[in-house]
């Protein structure tokens, strides 16, 4: 049914097997374990540089732990804590988590705190926080966002970061690198969200104790946005995390968030020419359509004629990974002078306060309104099932998330859809899953 | 912990994830509350049925997706022994040991019928099913996992950390 078999897309699948060289991951893992150089399978404690963790996983877990252990945080100044998950609250049990993380950062004082600013992948890499080279570790699956910085970033469970908490260390076993090439330019339509559906689907989802690498021409010339929707599907991938090297666009996107960050680190931390792979994949992305993900796992993505014209009660732009200033963008540009077909509902979640903030002045929040777009509260809302925008029984909704499983955005037989931006704003428009292409074609 | 578990086998698919284990409506909830919902959109019966000991066998990418601990622990709550797949979601992995929760991995988990009287021995690296006779040596636990375990997880691991460095 899926029409990859079709000759559109070239993969070349190499294995190299060197010794010299080392992939960028490596390079991190061995700087943060005091080695002169790591190798994939060698298990090794690496000291943290940034930890990360959010309303859902923080606090509310490790809080009881460091005092059953009657320990402090190592280093405040090297922790952030984000409110997301639960912000706003909405009951009484989530304005308590809320409370207890703020009594938290009162009595511990991190390094940052940001309440209620955005969802917290995308409020590190807007503060300038993330920077080439840096071991991270974070409290939410979708760390891997991060390393679009050309950082380390995994995500780990709320035990293990009270062990950070604690200790300023945690064990990691070498991953293998894969590394992902896409080359040529993306046709008009078509983002990098629709790169990550159809990686899920071609890579599988099951790559654990592996790093996933991105670069090529098609990589180099994304905006920092969108290349940290390909880092964060990483976790899609079930990989260790996913980077990128860095280049003049990750610094000035560290400069324009108040980071300090030299020019060397450009130079100093990618992956060597004769760096050992496990596999290289090569993609041709002036080839790529936009892709749809069906209930209910990323992993079932395909080109999205494949689904076109499937009825939808709700269409929703949320996330971290699909609505950050370039997603609202992207929603804004397909929906300019339409409406919202009747029936259907379009919710807009901005993934942080500044994309907010941003949208509203220069008009994009209004042009989405004006389509008939209900403006939601920042945060990570419907995307896990715990805010508002979640879907009642037999619904079917089309997202600009990262997960569909099942009964992940409410009831356990809704259904949920994954695409990009684009597609979800011209599936609103249409009240059924849509191509966006003719929409951009037509207002162009 | 001394290794021994055993108990029925509750058999699952491929890429049982975080949010069949630990619903996303329900995390708000105390791990105790959620634990009722664990595995119920795939197999509603589950958590009202299953006895301490019992063995859960999942089949590729067991626990994907969330970074949850409530995955693994709602199963530890409802007294499953160890987990069983062909192989797992990497922050399930560690959390499951985090949290005291053994996972291996098990190949040969087709081999395994729902309801097969299972054995497992962390510390001989077997698995028996007594319901076919058959055993299996499994790949041994790395030996700071199993260290982890058998001492019930990450935080007496931290407890001792921390008493070693207070008493020098």
């Amino acid at each position: 049914m899926y029409i990859f078999s079709r000759p559109t897309l070239r993969r070349r699948l190499e294995s190299t097997r060197g010794v010299v060289g080392s992939t960028l991951v490596e390079k991190i893992i061995a700087r943060a374990s005091g080695r002169a150089r790591v190798s994939p399978g060698e298990i090794v404690t690496c000291k943290v540089d940034l930890a990360m963790v959010h309303d859902s996983s923080g606090p509310r877990r490790l809080g009881p732990r460091l005092r059953e252990l009657g320990a402090g945080v190592w280093d405040p100044s090297k922790v952030v804590v984000v409110t997301d998950h639960y912000a706003p609250a909405v009951d009484v049990e989530s304005a308590s988590i809320q409370k207890l993380t703020r009594e938290w950062v009162a009595e511990n004082r991190p390094g940052a705190f940001y309440d209620q600013q955005g969802i917290c992948h995308i409020v590190l890499a807007e503060g300038g926080h993330l920077k080439p080279g840096m071991f991270c570790v974070g409290g939410d699956s979708h760390s891997p966002t991060g390393g679009a910085f050309g950082c380390y970033m995994a995500g780990f469970g709320a035990t293990e970061m009270a062990g950070v908490m604690v200790t300023g260390e945690i064990w990691t076993r070498v991953p293998e690198t894969i590394r992902v090439e896409w080359t040529g330019k993306l046709p008009d339509g078509v983002v990098a969200k629709d790169m990550m559906l159809f990686l899920c689907r071609t890579l599988g989802m099951q790559n654990a104790f592996r790093a996933v690498e991105y670069g090529g021409d098609a990589v180099a010339a994304l905006p920092m946005q969108e290349r940290l929707v390909l880092t964060n599907m990483a976790a899609e991938l079930g990989a260790e995390t996913g980077m990128i090297e860095p280049d003049a666009v990750t610094l000035a996107a560290i400069r324009d968030g108040g980071g300090v960050v030299e020019d060397e680190a450009v130079r100093k931390w990618r992956s060597d020419p004769d760096a050992s792979y496990e596999a290289r994949h090569l993609f041709d992305a002036a080839r790529l359509t936009p892709q749809v993900a069906l209930p209910n796992t990323p992993a079932n993505a395909g080109p999205v004629e494949a689904v076109e014209g499937r009825p939808i009660d709700q269409a929703y732009i949320g996330a971290c990974v699909g609505a950050k200033l370039e997603d609202l963008h992207m929603a804004a540009r397909l929906l300019r002078g339409r409406r919202v077909a009747s029936g259907v509902r379009l919710m807009v979640a901005p993934a942080s306060a500044a994309a907010t903030r941003m949208a509203a002045s220069d008009g994009t929040l209004a042009t989405l309104t004006e389509a008939g777009a209900i403006l939601l509260p920042t945060g990570c809302g419907a995307c896990a099932g715990y805010g508002a925008g979640v879907l009642a029984e037999g619904e079917v909704c089309i997202s600009s998330t990262n997960r569909n499983f099942r009964g992940r955005m409410g009831h356990m037989n809704s259904q949920v859809y994954l695409g990009s931006p684009y597609t979800v704003a011209a599936s609103a428009v249409a009240g059924c899953i849509a191509d966006p292409r003719p929409f951009l074609a037509e207002a162009a | 912990m001394t290794g021994g578990i055993g108990g029925r086998a509750w058999k699952f698919g491929d890429n049982v994830d975080t949010d069949v284990l630990s619903p996303g409506i329900y995390m708000k909830l105390p791990p105790e509350e959620l634990a009722k919902h664990c595995l119920e959109a795939v197999d509603p019966a589950f958590a009202a049925s299953v006895r301490l000991g019992d063995v859960v066998v999942g089949g590729e990418n067991f626990g994907m997706g969330s970074s949850r601990e409530q995955a693994p622990q709602a199963l530890k709550i409802l007294g499953v022994g160890a987990v069983l797949a062909k192989s797992f979601a990497r922050i399930f992995y560690r959390n499951a040991f985090n949290l005291g929760l053994p996972a291996l991995f098990f190949p040969q988990a087709d081999e395994i019928s729902a309801g097969d009287r299972i054995e497992v021995d962390l510390a001989a690296g077997q698995v028996r099913n007594l319901t076919t006779r058959k055993a299996y040596a499994v790949e041994p636990i790395p030996q700071h996992l199993l260290d982890m375990i058998l001492a019930g997880g990450l935080m007496p691991h931290l407890k001792s950390i921390l008493a070693r460095e207070r008493g020098a």
